[in-house]
């Protein structure tokens, strides 16, 4: 018996037990003290389908054997750029999706262009992508800081009225904002379904699901699960690895297009400074390890964890009116869930170094 | 014959000296373009000399000492230690709780390091044991651990004082009786507000003036006893860098002395000053002892290291120990100069600046010295100060200059990073060549 339950406790393991029982005492306690159910069901949903792209673009980078793309900032600064450069050339008809799709088109050379820059860098630091990808995020982020004063867009809706350069969000109301979310959007019982959002989302992820079926992408799996054998096999490893990485960058780009999309705003300069640790954290809640990953734990990691954020956050304001416990949770369990991760890690890594 | 001989072992010393200097600006790359760049920042800011001396001087003495504890857990192969942010909150629990009993001047700050440590030293066992867990990732662990550490801190200030933590303070504690304030102001007068600065100052340029002249007399016997006894181990090269350095000091310091240039006003806080030399000097006297050659044994090669008989885990856990008590200790000597305790705040960023400044100062992922730190910081901080006056006198924007920190301090570290790991990989590839 005992043998059983541990068999069943290893396969699951034990953090993901105990973020899902939290996830189901905050609900019940959501319940219990008389929140409005169907409002934080729409809550939920909407969020599950606004983040998922994001925690979606560790899969690539994962299976090429790069580890989780913590330099996700980079494929969200060529989005940034993409939907602003939208904006500033007025790309914004309703047949572009009130400027969508041209964003997302605008963003893929960029997310190309510097997902090949940066496959190319990583293949050269082979056993430490994740510090270094973490700190190449950090700098390119601050480095577009200078870049958000700098580039010369003139648009209104986008330019402080007074001073110099962008303002710290954009909002999209006049172009894209919300457009996914209303697509065939509906609600049953006062829980709004955003279908047009769940159906883009669910669709990229079976594009990627399709994709590592193919040869390339089989290909790409065996270099990142064991890439002696694929040597042997006559695989390319490295150049596997870069376009693992620009496919991430490229879904890095595509998401944060539809996170500020579903959210309303462009968040410029700081803002995703750290936007890749939450990403990285769902897929790990989900049941991936920095070398395994499958679609199922982007579907079930984002859906346990933004939704045990969605939910904590007016539980924790009912109990605790002052001081953030929500956000105390997200950094705890974020971080926690990285940090076991890093401990399993164990010695597939080393085999590299 | 002798002739030759000695004509010989002049070309060679030549060589000697020039291969030096080409080794010595090799190796100082970094630091001299980022001498470069304050340079050019401080011409460009237009900021009085004065102003800057004084920031600079009160930011390099409360620094220093974080920067420093740094030193050890890069020679013991631990990579730059992100988890300094740990020992920094250790230090913040003690400041919360001295500033509660209400104990001030030095007597509050020995109370604080008193209880400071402990915590310190239980931090430091954690991270060990988890760095312990995740070798060849220690770096980002650590960094990783911090953040973890930070919810964690932040769960017990703002939600466990109060509820289990019996704390009835108004001064600390906000309205409602839970959680711990924001900012908790160390300027009262029972506050720790300068309570190490204040034991005592002194003009700086006197105190540079006294141990230029100290030092070149030192260095100047040194070399006689030397060439009269082992003329081989003479360095020239060094020797004339460090008299050229210590006399520039000192003619500087006597030709403000004797000007008598507003410049003079410009003090030292003495005791926190002893406080860095003494971590410097720590830093350099372990390294003689059986434990620093552990740290060396097993920084250089974890496999060698067991086979010759030393405890991996256990060295590993000392030197992060120290590391994260330094922390705590530098954390505690960073606000009694600053006066405010940011409580959720001021230890945040503490590990990226710190790191950031070592490099700066020349120093990389495996090879680190206590000289590398502080030329680090006194680098980092000038960028700190000109910078944002430098943005807007050359661009119209002081935003472009603060981004331009940022983007310094961030990139610096990636960049190391990113040159430590292809270094480890090409080593790697020689190394299976080779066999």
């Amino acid at each position: 018996m005992i043998e059983v339950i541990k068999k069943y406790l290893n396969m699951f393991g034990l953090p993901r037990l105990i973020i899902t029982a939290l996830f189901i005492g905050i609900c019940i306690t959501a319940i219990v003290i008389g929140l409005p159910v169907s409002l934080l069901a729409s809550d939920v949903i909407r969020r599950f389908g606004m983040f998922g792209i994001l925690a979606l673009a560790m899969v690539p980078s994962i299976q090429s054997g790069t580890g989780p793309n913590f330099a996700l900032p980079i494929g969200i600064i060529c989005g940034l750029l993409g939907s602003l450069l939208t904006i500033e050339f007025g790309l914004t008809s309703p047949a572009l999706g009130y400027g969508f799709i041209s964003a997302v088109l605008i963003s893929l050379p960029f997310a190309i262009l510097s997902g090949w820059v940066y496959g190319i860098l990583l293949n050269k630091i082979k056993g430490s992508e994740m510090l270094v990808a973490t700190y190449t995020g950090f700098s390119i982020v601050s480095f577009m800081q200078i870049g958000w004063v700098t580039l010369p867009f003139t648009h209104p809706e986008m330019r402080w009225p007074i001073g110099q350069g962008l303002r710290v969000t954009v909002s999209l109301d006049s172009s894209f904002g919300e457009v996914l979310n209303r697509v065939w959007g509906f609600s049953i019982s006062g829980v709004y379904i955003p279908t047009g959002l769940l159906l883009f989302f669910f669709g990229c992820c079976g594009l990627v699901w399709l994709f590592s079926r193919s040869k390339s992408g089989i290909e790409m799996n065996i270099a990142g699960a064991n890439p002696k054998f694929a040597v042997a096999s006559g695989i390319n490893v490295d150049k596997n690895r870069v376009v693992g990485t620009i496919l991430s960058t490229i879904i890095g780009a595509v998401g944060i297009i539809v996170y500020s999309l579903s959210f309303g705003y462009l968040q410029l300069y700081l803002a995703p400074l750290y936007m890749a640790f939450p990403a990285v954290a769902a897929v790990l809640i989900g049941g991936a390890s920095t070398s395994k990953v499958k679609i199922s734990h982007v579907l079930i990691g984002t859906f346990l964890f933004q939704g045990l954020l969605t939910v904590a956050l007016p539980v924790a304001n009912q109990m605790f009116p002052e001081g953030n416990l929500s956000e105390v949770l997200r950094m705890i369990v974020q971080n926690g869930i990285i940090l076991y991760a890093l401990t399993k890690m164990g010695g597939e890594y080393n085999g590299w170094s | 014959m002798a002739g030759v001989n000695e004509a010989k072992t002049t070309k060679t010393n030549k060589t000697n000296t020039s291969n030096s200097i080409k080794k010595f600006l090799f190796d100082s790359s970094v630091p001299l373009l980022f001498i470069i760049i304050c340079l050019a920042g401080v011409y460009f800011s237009e900021l009085p000399l004065l102003f800057i001396m004084n920031t600079l001087l009160k930011r390099v003495t409360r620094n220093s000492f974080m920067v420093l504890s740094l030193i050890i857990p890069v020679i013991a192969g631990l990579g730059l230690n992100f988890g300094i942010v740990i020992g920094a909150m250790a230090g913040q629990f003690a400041i919360i709780a001295v500033t509660h009993f209400k104990i001030s001047g030095f007597p509050g700050f020995m109370m604080c390091i008193l209880l400071a440590t402990p915590i310190a030293i239980i931090f430091g066992i954690f991270i060990a044991i988890l760095l312990n867990r995740t070798k060849g990732q220690e770096m980002i662990s650590s960094m990783i651990a911090g953040f973890f550490a930070n919810g964690v801190y932040q769960f017990i200030l703002l939600f466990l004082v109060g509820t289990l933590i019996p704390l009835r303070n108004p001064d600390l504690v906000l309205s409602r009786g839970i959680g711990v304030r924001n900012t908790i102001d160390l300027t009262t007068a029972t506050g720790l507000k300068y309570s190490l600065d204040n034991v005592l100052w002194y003009p700086l340029f006197y105190v540079l003036a006294g141990i230029a002249a100290l030092v070149i007399i030192v260095i100047c016997i040194d070399y006689y006893l030397k060439r009269k006894k082992i003329p081989e181990s003479i360095d020239n090269f060094k020797f004339i860098t460090q008299l050229i350095i210590t006399a520039a000091i000192l003619a500087v310091s006597l030709y403000v002395i004797m000007t008598g240039s507003i410049l003079i006003n410009v003090k030292l806080p003495i005791i926190t000053t002893l406080f860095i030399a003494a971590l410097w000097w720590f830093n350099v006297s372990i390294m003689k002892t059986k434990m620093g050659q552990d740290f060396r044994t097993v920084g250089h090669d974890m496999e060698i290291a067991k086979i010759s008989g030393v405890d991996v885990d256990r060295t590993r856990t000392i030197a992060m120990i120290i590391s994260t008590v330094f922390a705590a200790w530098g954390q505690i000597i960073f606000l009694q100069n600053i006066g405010t305790l940011s409580t959720y705040g001021s230890h945040v960023s503490i590990a990226t600046f710190s790191i950031a400044a070592i490099l700066l100062g020349g120093a990389s992922v495996t090879k680190a010295t206590s000289g590398q730190a502080i030329l680090g910081v006194i680098l980092f901080h000038t960028l700190f100060i000109v910078s944002p006056k430098a943005g807007n006198n050359l661009f119209g924007d002081a935003q472009i200059g603060e981004f331009f920190r940022a983007f310094v301090s961030y990139g610096v570290i990636g960049v190391a990073l990113g040159l430590h790991a292809w270094n480890k990989r090409v080593q790697a590839i020689r190394r299976r060549l080779d066999a």
